[in-house]
């Protein structure tokens, strides 16, 4: 048995990521996963329906998977109906998107304020989980809340009290929600594709109505009024609609062609015929609103066939995307890394060898599937691996976890495994967080769109954060066993010395070369090496703090405890880099700015000095020194 | 070599000055960050980088007093430091050389980063589509300018820089018939057209000042303001005052006057560096993402012409490849695109080249180093097996 259990746990972690890997079912006899799978344009690139789903979702629900009510996490993507059936993010987007009067008495729209809450005379019982509404309960007072947004929206954006903030967020929410609903077809028609048949036929005799009427000459009234009447409604979803679902003519390969519903049926003025598209949309409309599941499967196969000749790489990237959003590998790589790292911490005690392998399997797997998961999101933007906030938490994340898996393969203690199991996942957990601002592939703003710098200075200064975590985390074992165990005998703790020192030597390497190169791009896109930008300095204190640890060490200035507590403060320092400077909303760096992260960061900051205190408690209270 | 002078030399090669260094700069650095909610980017490096001494008023009075050691004094030492060591312990052996190479880098980018402090000159170069200018604009400097327009062929023109003006000495310029005297100087002021008779006369008495408010405004250090100096300033001839005028950089329309026979213009405006040569913007390009407003790229194409005929060609700048030329480096900044307008940032640095050395003497050092250690560890874990692969 004991022999086997390595393999047994690289089994339970094979068979984790295989289920993930179970291809795509239909949750009932609608093609919705066909429907998920549709390429639109959206924040400037072409992506799946799905994603649009889902990070809509994400924004308007903010918090899915961290709703007390819903902790399984199959069931946190899932939106519950007032007739109780539970709805993938797709079929939700699909009722919002074709029978939207529906799709409002569903709750997904979050008001945590009780201030802006009172606003809509709500009490947080009438909500899902307290917080979720529905559209159908705020609507009556959605003018209030435009007035108040319009007096917060004014006051900068950092000076803004709770209710302002929140009341700003939501009126952004619910303009979101409103757009969404117009993309496609009119929300307020019942027969949407038989109004464009109708348009459709009315349009020659309508448009010389029109003609006649403004030459000032006899002409048909109602067919005038009606034409009018038309364009009014199209040009109505033109300046709302949000999905830009309506790709440009077969051939013509400028991304500025896609437009939604509105624009292409405004168009009809000039082409005479409705564009093949929309009434194809139209016709999914109809059909799901009617409950008519083949035909609305024939209308997706003859779409995509069409799609398939103008489209063909549109078409197979999309279908890469929303394989990979039901994969969610980052996902299934935290589950790994958690027991990857309990897995660590039980070879300490027993089993050393054979938990030790087990858990080094487990960290070796959940790397490859977080590889592989960074390697598909580079892929799909066409980008290096960093380009905003999320993806950097997941990049540095991945450079710890392979720093430990080096060490784990060298030293063979455990201390690789444990070390990567908690920052994997904490880097993971983090990632989750800053997921909730929408999609993260996102389009890099001018200035930083040049790849050449982005694998440059953006990676290495990336790993050299992560080495610097990866030091304090090695520095954390350390003082815990040290203190609470009496696991740390003298070949550990000099080896896990070792191991800090050779890591701080690499954040030194990497954070300095990182910085200067970083100096050379703004050298060569805003005119000077150095401006003192908060994120400059937060970069630069890295570095002045790994060359402290370097220099104290060479000088003799500190012993291995000094060390120890050098490296944890460490953790401070890039904690604050990476995420205070953002903070401070100042700077030209400043391109993620998130709020709650204060309280975090506050907390994480308060537990590292409380270790740096633990650790300088007198050698007789380290249960580890007293054996001796 | 006496006591003194020994403790003197261990004090400057000693590593633990280098870590206490190293942590003052810290902390100055952190300290600086955190200032710039308050001060904004430029206050903040005046006030802690680029000096000896960060300095703090005791509240209600201007007394200055030191209470933390500035950039230049933080940044003198670690050199002396640095270099001190070096000196000291240099032997020339392989298992150093890398660390040498990077502190090498080390000291030229410290010196490279106060050359370029000293030197380096910005400013700004406004442009509409289908202009020229011969000129760039500074950004946080003024000037006032009186320009002798008498002579249709050309201007005669007497720029006093915005710090004299300030002093409110009186002065006397060879090629002004008359003393300027400043009167009132506000550095940052709001103007705005006179409601009614209710107000308090102004203190201009010419020009379009009489007209005017100005209200002092405090003043502002965020990054996407200036701030906007106005000043009442009289012209005094040999015979008396010729009147008051308000000056303003905001005044964008000419006050002229005649005096002593010959037509004059008065004005403040951004102080100007003038150019060998002229750029006319050709063409701006500002793209956004589509369904976004998230911009794509700027782009602004130009034509460069000298004087003398030797240069007349395109150029086109955009974000990441700005223009080099005649010592000078032109970078795409801002641009309206609505208004078909760009800003390009112009910027002298002599010692621009400084980092791109260092950068490459830093990584080459590290990496060095990095191998040596390397091959070491491999050579040591071979050598001894005090670690084995854990047994069973």
């Amino acid at each position: 048995m004991k022999r086997y259990f390595p393999l047994l746990l690289l089994l339970l972690g094979l068979a984790l990521i295989g289920r993930s890997l179970l291809p795509l079912r239909n949750p009932a006899a609608f093609d919705v996963v066909g429907f998920s799978r549709l390429p639109v344009l959206m924040n400037g690139r072409v992506k799946p329906m799905d994603t649009v789903a889902r990070t809509s979702l994400l924004v308007l629900c903010n918090n899915v998977s961290n709703d007390p009510a819903n902790s399984d996490p199959e069931r946190s993507h899932r939106i519950a109906t007032p007739d109780n059936r539970l709805l993938t993010p797709n079929e939700w987007f699909l009722d919002l998107m074709f029978d939207a009067t529906k799709a409002d008495t569903y709750q997904v729209i979050v008001i945590d304020n009780p201030d802006v809450l009172s606003l809509f005379h709500l009490q947080p019982a009438d909500g899902l989980g307290e917080r979720r509404y529905s559209f159908a309960q705020i609507q009556k007072a959605l003018p209030e809340l435009e007035r108040q947004a319009k007096l917060a929206e004014p006051v900068e954006s950092q000076a803004r009290n709770a209710f302002q903030r929140s009341v700003v967020q939501l009126q952004s929410n619910v303009i979101l929600y409103l757009r969404l609903k117009e993309s496609v077809v009119a929300s307020d028609r019942a027969d949407f594709l038989g109004d464009l048949m109708d348009f459709q036929q009315s349009l020659p005799a309508g448009i010389e109505a029109v003609r006649a009427k403004e030459a000032k000459q006899p002409h048909d009234a109602v067919a005038a009024r009606k034409l009018i009447d038309f364009g009014e409604r199209f040009d109505r979803m033109a300046q709302l609609g949000y999905v830009l679902a309506i790709p440009p003519a077969a051939g013509e390969s400028d991304a500025n062609g896609w437009r939604n519903a509105g624009a292409a049926l405004m168009e009809t003025f000039q082409t005479g015929a409705v564009n093949a598209h929309v009434m194809a949309y139209a016709g999914l409309a109809h059909t799901w609103r009617a409950g008519r599941p083949d035909e609305f499967n024939e209308i997706i196969r003859l779409y995509r066939e069409e799609l398939q000749k103008g489209f063909p790489g549109a078409l197979a990237k999309c279908d890469a995307e929303t394989r990979y959003n039901n994969v969610r590998p980052f996902y299934t790589a935290k589950i790994l890394y958690v027991l990857a790292f309990f897995g660590a911490l039980c070879s300490w005690l027993y089993w050393p060898k054979e938990l030790g392998r087990g858990a080094f399997w487990l960290v070796a797997l959940a790397w490859l599937l977080t590889t592989a998961g960074i390697l598909t999101r580079m892929w799909l933007e066409g980008r290096p691996p960093v380009t905003n906030l999320y993806s950097a938490a997941l990049f540095v994340g991945w450079v710890s976890v392979a720093f430990c898996l080096g060490l784990e393969y060298l030293y063979r203690n455990g201390i690789g495994s444990a070390a990567a199991g908690l920052i994997g996942f904490s880097t993971l957990l983090i990632a989750s967080y800053l997921e909730l601002g929408g999609d993260t592939l996102e389009m890099m703003r001018a200035v930083l769109d040049s790849n050449f710098w982005l694998s440059t200075h953006v990676l290495t200064v990336t790993a050299g954060y992560g080495a610097t975590f990866l030091a304090g985390f090695l520095a954390l074992i350390y003082i815990v066993r040290g203190v609470f165990t009496q696991s740390l005998d003298k070949a550990t703790a000099d080896t896990l010395a070792r191991m800090v020192y050779g890591i701080v030597c690499f954040a030194t390497l990497f954070s300095l070369v990182g910085t200067v190169l970083g100096g050379i791009w703004a050298d060569q896109s805003w005119g000077r090496f150095w401006g003192w930008d908060p994120k400059e300095n937060g970069a630069l204190i890295i570095v002045i703090w790994n060359a402290i640890i370097l220099h104290a060490r060479w000088g003799g200035l500190v012993k291995q405890r000094g060390l120890m507590c050098l490296a944890v403060f460490g953790n401070i320092v890039t904690s604050w880099s990476f995420f205070g400077v953002n903070l401070l909303g100042v700077g030209l760096h400043n391109y993620g700015f998130v709020e709650a992260t204060f309280w975090w960061l506050l907390a994480f900051v308060a537990s590292q000095l409380a270790f740096i205190g633990i650790a300088n408690l007198p050698l007789a209270r380290w249960r580890s020194f007293q054996t001796r | 070599m006496n006591d003194t002078v020994r403790q003197f030399r261990d004090f400057f090669v000693s590593l633990r000055l280098t870590v206490v260094l190293l942590a003052l700069s810290m902390i100055l650095v952190f300290a600086a960050t955190l200032d710039q909610v308050n001060l904004g980017i430029w206050a903040v490096q005046e006030k802690y980088f680029h000096s000896l001494f960060v300095l703090w008023r005791i509240p209600g009075t201007a007394i200055p007093l030191p209470v933390f050691p500035g950039g230049y004094l933080i940044g003198g030492f670690l050199l002396v430091n640095l270099v001190a060591a070096h000196v000291y312990r240099f032997k020339l052996t392989w298992r150093k050389s890398g660390i040498f190479l990077t502190h090498a880098g080390l000291i030229l980018l410290l010196v490279g980063e106060l050359l370029s402090g000293l030197w380096q000159e910005e400013f700004q170069l406004q442009l509409r589509e289908g202009e020229t200018k011969t000129y760039a604009e500074s950004y946080r400097y003024n000037e006032l300018a009186i320009i002798d327009t008498t002579d249709p062929q050309f201007d005669d023109v007497v720029v006093i820089p915005e710090t004299l003006l300030a002093d409110s000495t009186p002065i006397q310029h060879p090629k002004l018939p008359f003393r300027v005297v400043t009167k009132e100087y506000y550095p940052n002021a709001a103007l705005r057209l006179r409601a009614g008779t209710g107000e308090n006369p102004s203190l201009a008495t010419a020009g379009i000042g009489p007209q005017i408010t100005a209200t002092p405004l405090p003043l502002t250090y965020k990054q996407d303001e200036r701030n906007w100096p106005a000043a009442f300033v009289e012209l005094a001839g040999p015979e008396g005052s010729l009147g008051i005028w308000l000056v303003s950089p905001q005044l964008q329309a000419p006050q002229t006057f005649d005096y002593g026979g010959r037509t004059w213009r008065i004005g403040m405006r951004p102080q100007r560096a003038y150019k060998p040569f002229s750029l006319t913007l050709l063409k701006t390009t500002h793209d956004v993402y589509l369904g976004t407003d998230i911009p794509k790229n700027f782009a602004s194409r130009l034509r460069l012409t000298t004087p003398d005929g030797r240069d007349d060609r395109e150029v086109l700048i955009y974000m990441n490849n700005p223009l080099r030329y005649a010592g000078l480096t032109f970078y795409q900044y801002q641009m309206d695109g609505e208004h078909a307008m760009s800003v390009l940032q112009v910027v002298r640095n002599p010692s621009w080249r400084l980092p791109y050395i260092s950068c490459a003497m830093i990584t080459l050092g590290l990496i060095v180093q990095f191998c040596i250690h390397l091959s070491g560890f491999i050579g040591k874990r071979r050598a001894s097996a005090a670690y084995p692969p854990a047994r069973p």
